[in-house]
């Protein structure tokens, strides 16, 4: 591989816009002081379809967007707990209240620590059980493909995507556990092997009405192929972007 | 300058994974006789003036609102600092 081809801004700077479509929909990204893999998942809304727009922790609006996703990395350093600070950010207001009136609202890795910090989903995620940081191919299963994110997904399906974290460990009292077992908002349960010792092998969960989705591996690593996982088809991570956009044009 | 001290840990129920790779290097370098160890946090917030119930208050709701997350830890002191 050249070094042109490792090049991040291949894939986000003047090319990009050429290459952007028409799509009335448009998918936010926001970037966190620490924020790591935004450039990843605006590429990802952009290979579904839909319009990436990028926007900044310390704006307080969200640029007319049609939903919004929290990328990974590590907000502030994770300094105090993964995603305490970044859930207090200027931007956070808007996206609260927009999840609450059923914006489809994604959080990846810290993204979905920072969802969990501001209680638009329950639970936290704390350090892997086993103290080490993990990276990984890792199998998940579609719990639930009825989601605003998991719509292009068949109920039970297995997928595969990178997995990547430190502090990946889902946990929340059992009557919360039981509750997201019971009302279906487990979306993503670990397969094979449980990465970080998350209860019940619990990868991702969703709100009670399905537009807000949070889950610990990175469906935007695995959206075009020769650049995700080797074994499977490398790609299984697409289907929760073009899910949204989905989402987004039957909802008009 | 005068101080609050919050103190928060991670609650009993919940896995402390810092905690566990303490006490095995505690083992490991012969203090034995300590069991399980966990891991909290201590902040030290400083005030321009006297340390009153109001301000500790608000010292305790800072706790709650931010030094903390009541789904994993419980914050165990809000008191003022005393001067050594």
């Amino acid at each position: 591989m050249t070094a042109t081809a490792m090049d991040p801004t291949v894939f986000t700077g003047e090319a990009d816009a050429e290459a952007t479509d028409t799509s009335a929909v448009s998918v936010g990204v926001v970037t966190f002081p620490g924020s790591l893999d935004d450039r990843d998942a605006a590429r990802a809304v952009r290979l579904a379809g839909a319009k990436p727009v990028n926007l900044w922790h310390a704006d307080s609006t969200l640029d007319g967007v049609d939903a919004v996703i929290l990328p990974g990395g590590f907000s502030y350093g994770d300094y105090l707990r993964c995603g305490a600070i970044a859930r207090f950010a200027p931007i956070m207001e808007s996206v609260v209240s927009a999840a609450n009136a059923g914006m489809p609202v994604l959080g990846i890795c810290n993204g979905f620590q920072v969802l969990c910090e501001s209680h638009l989903l329950p639970g936290a995620l704390i350090r892997n059980d086993h103290q080490h940081f993990i990276c990984r191919d890792q199998d998940l299963v579609v719990e639930n493909a009825g989601t605003a994110w998991t719509l292009d997904y068949t109920q039970g399906q297995t997928i595969r995507i990178p997995l990547k974290n430190g502090e990946g460990g889902f946990v929340a009292t059992d009557d919360v556990l039981d509750e997201l077992e019971s009302t279906g908002r487990v979306v993503f349960r670990y397969q094979g092997f449980n990465p970080n010792g998350s209860l019940r092998d619990i990868a991702g969960i969703s709100n009670e009405r399905g537009n807000v989705v949070g889950l610990m591996p990175h469906p935007e690593h695995a959206v075009e192929a020769g650049f995700g996982p080797e074994a499977g088809s490398g790609t299984d991570g697409q289907g929760i972007f073009s899910s949204a956009v989905r989402t987004l044009v039957a909802n008009g | 300058m005068a101080r609050v001290v919050v103190e928060v840990m991670p609650k009993p129920e919940i896995l402390d994974p810092q905690g566990k790779a303490i006490s095995g290097g505690l083992s490991r370098l012969g203090f034995t006789g300590f069991g399980e160890v966990r891991q909290g946090k201590r902040f030290e917030l400083e005030f321009d003036g006297d340390i009153t119930d109001e301000v500790l208050a608000q010292a305790r709701e800072a706790a709650e609102k931010l030094l903390s997350n009541p789904v994993i830890e419980n914050v165990v002191a809000v008191r003022p600092l005393e001067d050594a």
